[in-house]
């Protein structure tokens, strides 16, 4: 009774110390390579969550433009990005969270957009209406939906 | 990461991405369009001369459509935007506004007028601005006929301009993009090679650096408007110029100009000039 009390306690405290630490889009901050080493809420990854993720068009839409061996029952894949076979292998966590969170700092002039800034954008829109936005923008996925993205991409180390 | 792991990466990215490449392999090249069995089409040709470093060939969309779309284009029994067409034909015809004229009193028969399409948009000196097929039609209700001008994007205007299109099919779209309509032709490269929206995604990042490429299901063409209006499969009527800009600039999240808006003027100019050299092929079937 008494552990389980505490237990509870310390999923709330957890709770409530995630949001007050999460990173918002326009303090974090990168390395001279576009990498960004620090988690942006301070909690794992749930690379479940990422695969769903990367295939909904309604949130990261990746695989528009990127074919996955790994994702093959998913419609539809694209070829305007690489594939993501390998690519767990080819960066590190801090390099992913980089390109995703901003590629053109990866990839300067880069066709991939950006998935976490809310700045910096000629005409932005309001989502896919045409007219102009209605306040702020959010950015296209949120700060845990990244580090879900990153800990699913991390799991293709297979070419 | 170390600067030697950082540079492996970055290799290996490269790689990756030349990988990729331009889905080339995809592009049914060769095959040759004949509307009716007499008006032959150039749906691949070599580039106006100021594309030449980026393109080494410039294909009308209908290279990238499936072989049952490209069939319905070749006998105009078969092909839906010719319904659209034959109204124009009905309105050319008829008189309107309160000078007792139709388009045809000035005019005689839409063949007179075969050489519109492939030189639009063009500099207007008596405006003093260049102008677009829709701009010249209001121009004639509006100052000869004393009518009330179609809308800029409305069905009517559609059918009229298909109807336009229609008999300059088989010419070679030719568009001056120097002399009085060089600013203007300027004014489009920029918004072409803009990064609109919050997707931040050019013209260019679509239609130049990955045209033979799948998009989602979508097979991407150069993005060119030799074919425009537009018979769409999805909407099932003919579509505009101006309305095609709109949805591409809608679809990467950005805020998009309006129709018949200076900035859609002069990136129809520019974009009509990617097109130099390939036919007229309006109205065209796309999905
Ligand atoms: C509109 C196209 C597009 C979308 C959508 C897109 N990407 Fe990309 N991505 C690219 C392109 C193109 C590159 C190659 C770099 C460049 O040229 O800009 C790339 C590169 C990458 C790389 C480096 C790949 C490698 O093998 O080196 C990763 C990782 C990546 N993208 C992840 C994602 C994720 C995750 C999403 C969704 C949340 C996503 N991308 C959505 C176009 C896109
Ligand atoms: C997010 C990707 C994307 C961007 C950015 C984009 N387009 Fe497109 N565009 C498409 C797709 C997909 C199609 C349908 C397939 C095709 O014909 O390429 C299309 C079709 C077109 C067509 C019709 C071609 C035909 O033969 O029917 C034109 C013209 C066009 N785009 C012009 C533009 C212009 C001009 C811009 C910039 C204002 C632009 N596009 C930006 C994705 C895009």
């Amino acid at each position: 009774m008494k552990r389980q009390m505490l237990l509870a306690a310390g999923i709330a405290l957890a709770a409530t110390s995630a949001q007050a630490d999460v990173i918002a889009p326009d303090d974090v901050v990168m390395n001279e390579y576009g990498e960004i080493a620090e988690s942006l809420t301070g909690q794992p990854g749930d690379p479940a969550r990422g695969l769903e993720i990367l295939v909904s068009r309604s949130e990261g839409n990746c695989i528009a433009c990127h074919q996955a061996t790994a994702l093959e029952e998913y419609p539809w894949h694209g070829e305007v990005g690489p594939s993501f076979d390998g690519v767990g292998a080819r960066w590190d966590e801090a390099a992913l969270r980089g390109i995703i969170v901003n590629a053109d700092n990866m990839f300067p002039d880069s066709v991939m957009p950006s998935f976490y800034r809310v700045s910096g954008y000629t005409r932005p829109g309001n989502a896919f209406t045409g007219n102009a936005p209605e306040g702020p923008l959010d950015p296209l996925l949120s700060a845990q939906d990244v580090e879900d993205v990153v800990a699913f991409l991390m799991t293709l180390t297979e070419y | 990461m170390t600067n030697k792991v950082l540079l492996g990466s970055v290799s290996a990215a490269i790689f990756a991405v030349a990988a990729a490449g331009i889905g080339l392999a995809d592009i049914r090249t060769g095959a040759s369009l004949v509307i009716n069995g007499e008006i032959p089409i150039v749906t691949e040709t070599e580039p106006p001369e100021f594309l030449q470093d980026v393109f080494p060939e410039i294909y009308s969309g209908w290279v990238f459509r499936t072989d049952e779309t490209r069939a319905m284009e070749e006998d105009d029994f078969d092909n839906p935007g010719m319904l659209y067409v034959e109204q124009g034909i009905e309105a050319f015809n008829t008189v309107m506004g309160t000078e007792g004229n139709s388009c045809a009193s000035c005019h005689d028969a839409p063949e007179s007028l075969a050489n519109v399409r492939p030189t639009y948009p063009q500099w207007d000196e008596a405006h003093g601005e260049v102008q677009t097929v829709e701009m010249q039609i209001i121009e004639c209700q509006t100052e000869r006929m004393g009518a009330e001008p179609y809308g800029y994007d409305s069905q009517q205007m559609r059918n009229m301009a298909s109807l336009i299109a229609s008999v300059g099919r088989g010419q070679p779209v030719n568009v001056a993009i120097d002399g009085p309509a060089a600013e203007t032709w300027e004014a489009g490269r920029e918004i072409y090679y803009t990064q609109f929206g919050q997707l931040e995604m050019s013209c260019a990042d679509c239609h130049e650096r990955n045209y033979g490429n799948l998009i989602r299901a979508d097979h991407l063409s150069q993005g060119q408007i030799n074919g425009f209006p537009t018979y769409r499969l999805k909407n099932a009527n003919v579509n505009s110029v101006h309305n095609r800009f709109r949805g591409c600039i809608r679809d990467t999240r950005g805020e998009t100009f309006a129709v018949g808006s200076p900035e859609f003027i002069a990136l129809e100019l520019y974009v009509a000039s990617r097109g130099n050299g390939l036919s007229v092929e309006g109205p065209s079937v796309r999905n």
